[in-house]
């Protein structure tokens, strides 16, 4: 059997620091910029971001917030009962240069119900979006991210899981197949 | 997870987990209320009909604001001005309206279990929003929230309810909501205004305000409810008010500080001075506020179901 595992160790490390001097190049001085993690998974890497950030370019100010999409979903009433997490956004967005994170990019879905949700906080400069796994050819509407970590074929049945060292004891990616 | 219930009749439908599920999403709605857009998409194919059989500004109000917000669309029906007073029928007037397309309707009606009776007979859910001297569900449901939001948890604190006990449907439900999480209720008034079988809701009775107010870290103010009121029930108002009346001396003489809730309309210099309803414990104001937060998580959790 293939080992499920696509990214762990410092091969997971790596991926993390390339993403953030992609956007170290790309916005420079972050002052205007903000970091946003799409709940539930999200947030653990936009977090991390933010943290390696302050890490490469001490004594900048990065803005990181938690963003809750539940209410703003286009499968309301379509499937079982959706819980609303927390959104935590202490900044004002408007005019800034907004990054949305989400660990797993697959059908598009949430990330355009993120923009959307995003918007009700005012008018940012700019949306871009990061992810960690972009899961390709099977998108649902067509969004692309603007930084990816690593990318996947994949089919339906399968499920990528991204697994963090503060929350779950390691940094890995895995991609589950119906039979493990 | 959902809610336990189809419809939200009365809070003795509900149990602990709903009760802590709407409080968890009215938290996310009253962030979404402070946000610089306030609406969300959620109920956008959801049609909800407002049907109110009896008088209302705040309840009609909140919830219709809550439904707006949520981007439900909304139809608002007073029986005042309808086919009601031609002979209609509550069924026949509903299921008129339901034959429009409506998923929701949000019901107030002057008889006790009107919502229990159109829940059994209609397609669509009910939300009750007032029946009678029965129950009021997003009445209790906003007060409990707001007592957690001053104090962080219901569970162990003491709250008085005080006035027309008898004719109260807010009194019922909140006995009910607040005895659920865990707090200890006592109902103060005068004997005529408190039902006899009372106690048997794990109540403490208390005719002295004084004692009552000593006792508690919340006062719920009611208002003395003359339109249900067939008989005197106390000599007059003015002895009502010199009895069960709360002032600020009244409150300055107590040793500690208690919060003032009242779920409105206010009878000025009746139950409740001027100077408390709007003095720095009351929480009045916050109350309304967070109504629209609970009636959007009600109804986001019971148009949840349908899908």
């Amino acid at each position: 059997m293939l080992d499920p595992t696509l990214l762990d160790g410092q091969k997971f490390q790596i991926t993390i620091q390339r993403l953030c001097r992609q956007l170290i190049e790309n916005h420079n001085d972050f002052s205007q910029s903000a970091i946003i993690g799409i709940q539930p998974r999200g947030i653990y890497l936009a977090r991390r971001i933010a943290e390696e950030l302050r890490n490469i370019i001490p004594g900048q100010t990065i803005l990181q917030g938690d963003l809750d999409i539940t209410f703003y979903r286009d499968d309301f009433r379509r499937r079982e009962q959706l819980t609303p997490n927390q959104t935590k956004i202490d900044f004002i967005i408007e005019g800034k240069k907004v990054i949305l994170m989400d660990d797993v990019l697959w059908t598009g879905r949430t990330v355009r119900s993120a923009m959307d949700a995003l918007m009700a906080f005012g008018r940012p400069e700019k949306v871009e979006f990061l992810t960690l796994v972009d899961r390709r050819y099977s998108r649902h509407i067509p969004i692309t991210a603007d930084y990816t970590g690593i990318e996947v074929d994949s089919i339906a049945s399968q499920k990528v899981v991204v697994s963090w060292k503060e929350t779950d004891g390691e940094d890995k990616v895995v991609l589950l197949s119906d039979k493990n | 997870m959902g809610l336990s219930t189809r419809h939200l009749l009365g809070i003795k439908d509900l149990n602990v987990a709903d009760l802590q599920l709407i409080f968890e999403t009215a938290d996310n709605f009253k962030s979404v209320l402070n946000r610089p857009i306030k609406k969300v998409p959620s109920l956008r194919d959801v049609t909800i009909a407002n049907i109110f059989f009896e008088n209302s500004t705040r309840t009609r109000l909140s919830f219709e604001l809550a439904e707006k917000r949520l981007s439900a669309d909304v139809v608002n029906f007073a029986a005042s001005s309808s086919s009601v007073s031609k002979g209609e029928t509550l069924i026949d007037t509903v299921n008129n309206i339901l034959a429009m397309k409506v998923d929701m309707v949000v019901m107030r009606h002057p008889y006790a279990g009107a919502g229990v009776f159109l829940s059994k007979h209609v397609k669509a859910q009910i939300v009750n929003a007032g029946d009678g001297a029965h129950e009021h569900p997003t009445q209790a449901l906003l007060d409990a929230f707001s007592i957690r939001e001053q104090y962080g948890d219901v569970a162990g604190k003491k709250v008085v309810i005080v006035g027309d006990i008898l004719h109260s449907r807010v009194a019922l439900s909140n006995i009910l909501c607040l005895k659920m999480l865990g707090a200890e209720v006592m109902v103060c008034g005068p004997t005529t205004l408190i039902p006899k079988y009372i106690k048997e809701l794990g109540v403490i009775v208390e005719h002295d305000l004084r004692k009552a107010l000593n006792w508690c870290d919340v006062a719920n103010m009611l208002r003395i409810q003359l339109e249900r009121q067939d008989i005197k029930y106390f000599p007059s108002i003015r002895e009502y008010t010199m009895l069960y009346g709360l002032t600020k001396p009244i409150l300055d003489s107590l040793d500690k500080k208690i919060t003032i809730m009242h779920p409105g309309p206010i009878n000025r210099g009746v139950e409740i001075s001027s100077d408390v309803a709007d003095g720095e414990h009351s929480i009045i104001l916050d109350q309304v506020e967070n109504g629209v937060a609970i009636r959007m998580a009600v109804l986001f959790l019971l148009a949840g179901q349908t899908g």
